[in-house]
């Protein structure tokens, strides 16, 4: 099963590397990761997507825990939670394709951030599948490039 | 008053009470070597290769149950201390490693002796440190030593650039380490802990599996105390070892791959498992889904990464062995409906039928009048120094016929490379417990292949004068992969026929220790005799019978009740 893993890590150079060797090593899979500072500069979060048997999420989260490194770990998967990636869209824009490129990115709520004389470089947000839409959508009309960044998590507020 | 952080790394040392270090100098630790020359309190031993520096510093730390302390230089000196700081990491020995490397300013260049140690050693560690401001030096040697010491023990590694040891730092009062991100777990849940215990009361078949975790945290008489309280039966694997006294009645010995065969059988029949400090490694499982599939599993151990790792546990108890143990202990003391006569009673069943099995297949071997069998030689080395000589072992059938006939009975008495399985790693272990012990005897069990890989630390042992022994069981074979070749190869012995042996003899003359040698059975015990009587470093060169393979055994992967007997 998939999970979105999320680690709180101190901010210090080689952190990553202990977590990606950790996968590595012991034969884990990273789907996607994203890093970057929170709001304490000296605290560094970590959002990763794996997936696994129970056993394996478990081996993963404590090895994870393990790490002198780690403040804290969630398995997302056990909140409840939202979740978001990104993608820039390298995408052909020619005079008969261009109302049609247009009308797409509105459909997903994504926006043209450069315009070319040939293309259009879009930017959309949400979560995987819908990234995976855009892309197979967008694929007939000319994809030229993909740049996709990993998944990034969060709680949301608790009821009441 | 402003030190060096050369001084400063010798202060922190004292600090942490550390007496005696191993290590060998280079470019980039010379700053330090040249503090040490001045140094009364640190005693440094020069050993003839870093691999054993850290061997050394291992089993030195093993025996006095402190934190083990190496220091080499950069690059080649640091590459060559891999392999020790591997096998400490994973038999959780607790020790730390100084690196020397290049100065800040080259760091990535590619500079002389320049490697990327931290890189290298993550995975073998259980942390490391690059330091790159002076200031930080001695938190972090501080940091160190309380990582490796403390929660689940480890090397830990601290790369030290040139430069850093050359800067004027003020020395930082002594304080407390505390880790905002590190707190090992040592007290157990109550909760947890009467629920072993309550399902101990329902087993009619328990049995204990006691591993290193136990020797780590000096649970030996709280193990022996919940044992013969209740009466269970005891397998140690081969790190656990020592961790209960190996001569009771209530012994099964080792488990596993080579354990005895009343062992693998009482756990696979057993309808309670207690795992204390051990991690259900495949050389003791053999086919997990055969592992103790009757029993209730309840498993101690400090490091929760272990627990249902490879096997599921009913009932998981993160805790400090020996503080798990007493709270179990305690737990029986206190209730009132807890009969330690009738639990005899209850299990009488159980002892008759491990009885049984301790009658039909006895751990032993087939005798010779001329020829000598190496487990007679354990055997003897263990009557003529009564079975209280600190035992250090290389790797391969010598390991596991020392595992199965030195009956050890206290804790810290038996130091051998379980997990990463190194040869070489005896004789400089020896060494380290040695100068750990040295009212001790102490004897390195090798073998013929094994002890060439550091044969070169005669010369530290001479050095330091220690009377250190190695028994070489000279089969004149890498015996361990040709009895794998016998049974599962079609007894094709690729590469493992030592045509070349040294005469071990002249070695040991060559560096000014004692060598001696047994040919024939009646010569075993006057070899050891003497040996025993010589305060000089001693090898014993026994030759014996070349083609004796190490039984019971469970092939790889195979279930452990599959063994194949004498
Ligand atoms: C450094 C290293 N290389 C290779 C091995 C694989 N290996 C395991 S046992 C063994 C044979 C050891 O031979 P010897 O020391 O003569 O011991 P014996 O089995 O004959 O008692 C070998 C090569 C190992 N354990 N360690
Ligand atoms: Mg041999």
């Amino acid at each position: 099963m998939r999970h979105t893993i999320s680690v709180l890590l101190q901010n210090k150079p080689g952190v990553l590397s202990r977590v990606t060797g950790l996968f590595s090593g012991r034969g884990f899979n990273i789907e996607s990761l994203s890093v970057a500072q929170t709001l304490d500069p000296e605290v560094s979060c970590l959002t990763l997507v794996t997936s696994g048997d129970d056993m394996i999420i478990e081996q993963i989260t404590k090895q994870l825990h393990k790490l002198i490194d780690a403040i804290k770990v969630t398995d997302m998967s056990e909140h409840d939670y939202v979740e978001r990636e990104m993608a820039l869209i390298r995408v052909k824009a020619e005079a008969h394709t261009r109302a049609e490129v247009l009308r797409v990115i509105d459909i997903f709520r994504g926006k043209v951030i450069d315009v070319g004389p040939k293309s259009y470089v879009v930017e959309v947000t949400g979560k995987d599948s819908k990234i995976q839409a855009v892309i197979d959508i967008l694929r007939p009309i000319g994809i030229q490039e993909i740049v996709r960044c990993g998944t990034i998590a969060m709680t949301r507020a608790k009821k009441s | 008053m402003k030190l060096t952080g050369a001084q400063a790394f010798i202060k922190c040392l004292e600090e942490h009470g550390v007496e005696v270090i191993f290590g060998y100098p280079g470019g980039a630790i010379i700053d330090i070597y040249d503090e040490l020359m001045k140094c009364d309190t640190v005693k440094h031993v020069l050993t003839r290769h870093e691999q054993a520096a850290v061997h050394a510093a291992d089993a030195y730390g093993r025996v006095k149950g402190e934190v083990g302390v190496a220091l080499v230089t950069s690059g080649p000196g640091a590459t060559n201390a891999v392999t020790g700081i591997a096998s400490a990491y994973l038999d959780s020995i607790p020790m730390v490693v100084f690196t020397g490397q290049v100065p800040t300013m080259l760091i990535g260049n590619d500079a002389f002796q320049e490697v990327d140690i931290v890189g290298i050693t993550r995975p073998v560690t259980k942390h490391n440190y690059l330091v790159k401001d002076a200031k930080d030096l001695v938190p972090t040697i501080r940091e160190a030593f309380h990582l490796a010491r403390t929660g689940r023990p480890g090397p830990v590694l601290i790369d030290l650039p040139k430069d850093v040891l050359a800067t004027l730092i003020k020395y930082p009062e002594p304080k407390p380490v505390k880790m905002r991100t590190y707190k090992p777990t040592y007290e157990p849940h109550p909760g947890q802990i009467e629920k072993a215990c309550l399902e101990l009361l329902k087993a009619k078949r328990p049995v204990i599996y006691a591993g290193g975790g136990v020797i780590n945290s000096n649970a030996f008489e709280d193990l022996t105390e919940l044992a013969k309280k209740l009466n269970i039966p005891v397998t140690m694997t081969l790190m656990g070892l020592g961790g209960f006294p190996g001569t009771d009645s209530l012994s099964l010995g080792m488990l596993g791959m080579h354990g005895t065969y009343f062992a693998n059988m009482a756990v696979a029949n057993c309808d309670y498992l207690l795992a204390v400090g051990s991690r259900f490694d495949d050389r003791v499982t053999g086919r997990v889904d055969a592992f103790a599939p009757k029993a209730k599993i309840v498993h101690i151990d400090i490091d929760p990464a272990s627990i249902s790792k490879n096997v599921r546990v009913d009932i998981p108890i993160v805790a400090d062995c020996k503080h798990a143990l007493i709270a179990m202990n305690t737990w029986f003391d206190r209730n009132k409906d807890f009969d330690a006569n009738a639990r005899v009673e209850i299990n009488r069943p159980w002892h008759e039928q491990i009885k049984d099995w301790k009658n039909k297949h006895p751990l032993g071997y087939v005798e010779e009048t001329d020829i000598i069998k190496p487990q007679f030689v354990v055997q003897k080395l263990h009557e003529l120094t009564g079975g209280n000589a600190i035992i250090t072992t290389e790797v391969g059938q010598n390991q596991m016929w020392a595992a199965q006939f030195y009956h050890f009975n206290h804790p810290r008495h038996f130091m051998t490379s379980g997990g990463l399985g190194v040869m070489g790693y005896g004789f400089p272990a020896a060494i380290g417990a040695q100068m750990a012990a040295p009212d001790k005897v102490v004897i390195d069990i090798a073998g013929d292949g094994s002890i060439q890989m550091n044969i070169q630390e005669l010369a530290t042992a001479r050095q330091e004068k220690l009377p250190v022994k190695v028994a070489i069981l000279n089969n004149g074979y890498l015996g361990m992969v040709r009895q794998w070749q016998e049974l599962f190869y079609d007894k094709k012995y690729s590469q493992t026929v030592m045509e070349v042996v040294p005469d071990f003899v002249k070695v040991a003359e060559a560096y000014g220790a004692v060598g001696l040698r047994a040919t024939k059975p009646s010569e075993v015990e006057p070899v050891i005799m003497e040996a025993l009587r010589t305060d000089n470093t001693v090898f014993m060169d026994f030759v014996v019978a070349r083609e004796e393979g190490v039984y019971p055994m469970v092939p790889a992967g195979k279930a452990t009740t599959e063994m194949l007997l004498v």
